[in-house]
């Protein structure tokens, strides 16, 4: 036992920059990336109200990317999402304002629309073996054409304010009067800038006790202290404008949520396992089938939320809705490292891959590029990001 | 007579190791030379270097063939000279018919626009030549492993080959097509085309060469003539390892307890057609502390059998009954399987066993996360320490346990995926071809291993087609054929003769 502690301890860092090149390079590459159009716009990407702003415009995308990352990781992919998202948006118009559904009962009834049109997928792809991209193709001129028929072609509107607040809503302020900064919201944020820090001090002790520290020890308080500053820096650059949007707080819970899952739980590994190779899964134990089905249903739900969050955004819902999110949703997830193959990607990886979307989006907007050549960078940083992937990993 | 090819004072770097270091290499025409080392030695390296895969100037050293110092800068010179390799991995592509793959790089054309019915009649003179009677219109996918190689070589023969290089090309084979392989090799002498067997069937090289090199860690440590001299396996093993293998077998004093695992009757059909019987009423038992090898050609449902006992992976219309400790035991499906204590170590153990692109970490602890995990919550360092204490009993050699499982060596794979299978804590083992692709210092470890596991009173079955192997490490030995069990003997009463003569009975007579 003492010699295999040596040789762990002997060899603990071997190798850390090169197993982490690729993560931290994403991060490097969203700074750079955030800098350049700092630079080039003048300081309008980082103003408090364009900060919100872009937050506002990407959250749906970025949790459709958590769910779409699990598709991808199990080695398929879900081309639906968009239309499901719009088909979601355009149900949630129908029954809140045609039928005057209550707000809460109507989000519940979405989301669990959502998992059922993710199961009724899933249950082809994952105990019939048909092809996910053929199931969710046509998904998505299924629901497509459903959102149609169900909007009559017009578009509904306007939501209940409760309901719009979902989107458009701020954290409410325990702490009126602050003039120009929010402190209910500049608290929230120290206070999870803290949490985050502490947790992962106290997990690198107990790594350290046990002798399996992964992280050299200069990187890991550089790592703390870059994270603690850009957390307190966005917090401060949001709370000086309206504070916390909801859909930041649900999508920060989210993110952490997924993020531990795949990371941290025996479902996690499962499911990077069947990604992996599936037979050798199976025959190890692993419900292969279940867990696809799983991950299917999960993204449904995800998109269902997805689009009742965008229709929040729009206060209507039109039967043009998540055209194309579907394309956003799967580059983030790629350009964020994720494997054509199944088996590799991270939900921290989608997350930033989705930023590095939205960021350019915003910037390229605020540069006032035309959304032909938009499309055109955007293609080309999806293939080079991919390009210089399968570069690294061939060396 | 003068060489018809010499590689002389071949050194091949690598960044940060030497992988052929002043390597010499010689070839008489028309001769099967042998090169035999462990798995790492350099012998594919060197081929490499040979075939132009590694171009003139990344290695250092001169090629000589032909009587003329020749630089490839890549495959396609070496081809054009008549150099073919033919690869472990085949190189054929399943879904086109056997003639479009004999003429994949040069079809017979006209104008761009190939010439079917030369193509089916060349094709068909080609497989003429390896002996196959197959009609070259019939797909790759639908003839065995054994015909797919022998198709290979047809493809080498349309190149005007006189060296071929052949990567192991029995490793999946069973005896009969390995011996008609080996009969092609030797025609081809006749015929004046030289050959590079790269084999670790000791057996079969004593068969068929006439010179054997031995490398080791990237040199040459021997070379021997063996035209009118019996080959000395011994010397080739210890050059090979470098240590003296008094035994390729660790010995051991079996002690063998109650039955804890008998299948009674049972039968399962193939899954795509469920009219054939693959496995016919089949008793089996083994005890604790025992060893039984399943012995049996390719083909006779061993494989099969194992796996439609573990959680019904293979086959359908399976009946009959396992007990397992007296009990009738549900092993529908894998993790009742497990849980009953039963592992089953797959035959192809990058197929079926491994994830490549992860750790050991994660493969070790794949079969059994509830024991590194507290609420569906993994912890890391009990999963760190687990695979940390296999690593070490196993001796798996890796720089840690973070070390993805595909860039280990085919002999460390395998540990890694025993080590998946222990961490199960299984009373029952199937071992599948435990030993195949790997070298012979880390066979002698596995056995090593098996043998602990028999000792420490688990019930371990060994399907292998290696037949001495079977005979130098089981305790009874059962033959199957044709999905029934046709002969069944003690460890030490089984011969190699015996085993045959009951496949070929093909169970005529009640064993």
């Amino acid at each position: 036992m003492s010699d295999n502690t040596a040789a762990l301890t002997e060899s603990k860092h071997s190798g850390f920059l090169k197993n982490n090149l690729r993560e931290y390079g994403m991060l490097l590459s969203l700074f750079a990336i955030m800098l350049f159009f700092q630079f080039m716009t003048d300081g309008t990407l980082l103003r408090p109200l364009n900060l919100t702003n872009l937050v506002l415009q990407n959250s749906y995308i970025v949790i459709m990317a958590l769910g779409m990352l699990m598709v991808i990781v199990t080695g398929h992919i879900d081309l639906s999402v968009g239309s499901v998202a719009g088909f979601i948006g355009a149900l949630a118009a129908v029954m809140m304002v045609n039928w005057d559904v209550p707000f809460v009962i109507a989000v519940i009834l979405c989301l669990v629309a959502g998992g059922l049109i993710g199961a009724a997928q899933g249950f082809w792809v994952a105990y019939f073996k048909i092809p996910s991209f053929i199931v969710t193709l046509a998904g998505m001129l299924v629901f497509k054409g459903l959102s149609l028929a169900l909007l009559g072609g017009q578009s509904v509107g306007p939501f209940p304010t409760t309901f719009q607040k979902l989107s458009s809503g701020f954290i409410p302020e325990l702490f009126p009067g602050g003039g120009t900064l929010y402190p209910t919201s500049l608290l929230c944020g120290g206070v999870i800038a803290l949490l985050l820090v502490w947790f992962s001090v106290k997990g690198r002790r107990r790594q350290v006790s046990h002798g399996i520290e992964t992280e050299p020890h200069g990187f890991f308080v550089f790592k703390n202290v870059v994270l603690f500053g850009v957390i307190l820096y966005a917090t401060f650059l949001i709370a000086s404008h309206r504070g916390l949007p909801n859909v930041l707080v649900i999508m920060g819970i989210l993110i952490a949520a997924y993020a531990f899952l795949t990371s941290r739980t025996t479902l996690g590994r499962q499911i990077y396992a069947v990604g992996g190779n599936e037979r050798a899964a199976k025959l190890s134990g692993i419900r292969t089938e279940r867990l696809t089905f799983f991950t299917f249903v999960n993204m449904g739900v995800l998109a269902a939320l997805a689009g009742l969050i965008f229709a929040a955004r729009l206060n209507t819902a039109t039967p043009k809705a998540g055209l194309g999110f579907e394309l956003d949703v799967i580059a983030a997830c790629f350009i964020g490292g994720a494997s054509a193959y199944g088996g590799v990607g991270k939900v921290t990886g989608a997350v930033i891959g989705a930023l590095i979307m939205g960021v350019m989006n915003n910037g390229m907007s605020i540069l006032g590029i035309g959304i032909d050549y938009q499309q055109v960078i955007k293609g080309l940083v999806l293939l080079g990001a991919v390009c210089i992937d399968v570069y690294n990993q061939r060396r | 007579m003068t060489p018809i090819l010499e590689m002389r004072g071949i050194t091949k770097r690598f960044p940060g190791v030497v992988a052929l270091s002043d390597v010499n290499f010689e070839v008489a025409p028309g001769e099967i030379h042998a090169l035999v080392g462990e798995n790492g030695a350099g012998k594919s390296t060197l081929m490499k270097v040979l075939s132009g895969v590694y171009p003139q100037g990344s290695y250092e050293g001169a090629i000589v063939y032909d009587g003329e110092e020749r630089h490839f800068r890549g495959i396609n010179d070496s081809e054009a000279l008549g150099i073919i390799i033919i690869h472990q991995e085949l190189a054929l592509i399943p879904l086109m018919s056997i003639a479009e793959n004999i003429f994949l790089s040069n079809p017979p054309a006209r104008f761009g626009v190939i010439d079917r019915s030369e193509v089916y009649t060349r094709a068909q003179a080609l497989l003429a030549k390896v002996g196959l009677t197959e009609n070259p219109d019939t797909l790759v996918t639908n003839i065995g492993v054994g015909k797919q190689q022998l198709v290979e070589i047809a493809k080498a023969l349309s190149k005007k080959v006189r060296l071929l290089i052949l990567d192991e090309p029995t490793a999946s084979l069973n005896e009969t097509d390995s011996e008609a392989l080996l009969d092609l090799l030797l025609e081809f002498k006749a015929q004046g085309i030289a050959s590079i067997l790269i084999s670790h069937k000791l057996n079969e090289i004593a068969r068929v060469a006439d010179h054997i090199t031995v490398l080791r860690d990237g040199r040459t440590v021997d070379s021997m003539d063996c035209r009118g001299q019996a080959v000395e396996e011994d010397r080739i093993i210890r050059s090979m390892v470098d240590r003296d293998l008094e035994h390729r077998f660790p010995k051991r004093e079996p002690n063998i307890g109650e039955t804890v695992f008998a299948v009674e009757n049972w039968s399962v059909h193939h899954p795509l057609h469920p009219e054939r019987q693959v496995i016919r009423n089949v008793d089996f038992h083994v005890r604790r502390g025992e060893i039984v090898g399943i012995a049996g050609l390719m083909g006779a449902g061993r494989t099969e059998f194992a796996m439609s006992l573990f959680g019904r992976s293979w086959g359908q219309k399976i009946s009959g009954t396992a007990r397992i400790g007296g009990k009738v035991a549900d092993l529908s499906t894998v993790g009742r399987a497990i849980a009953a204590g039963l592992a089953y170590v797959t035959e192809d153990r990058k197929q079926l066993g491994l994830l490549l692109a992860e750790d050991i970490r994660k493969n070790v602890t794949l079969s059994n996360l509830p024991a590194v995990s507290r609420n569906y919550v993994l912890d890391d360092v009990a999963e760190l320490k687990a695979a940390g204490d296999y690593r070490a009993r196993m001796r798996i050699r890796s720089s840690s346990v973070y070390q993805e499982t595909g860039k280990l060596s085919g002999g460390n794979q395998q540990k890694v995926v025993l080590s998946k299978w222990l961490f199960t804590s299984p009373e029952i083992l199937i071992l599948d071809e435990p030993t195949r692709g790997i070298d012979i210092g880390a066979k002698y470890e596995i056995y090593c291993i098996i043998n602990e596991l028999a000792d420490a009173g688990k019930a371990v079955i060994v399907i292998s087609s290696e037949m001495p192997e079977l005979i130098g490490i089981c305790d009874r030995i059962c033959v199957m054929n044709e999905g029934a069990f046709v002969g069944e003997f003690s460890g030490a009463d089984a011969t190699q003769e015996k085993i045959m003569r009951s496949i070929v009975r093909k169970g005529s007579e009640t064993p």
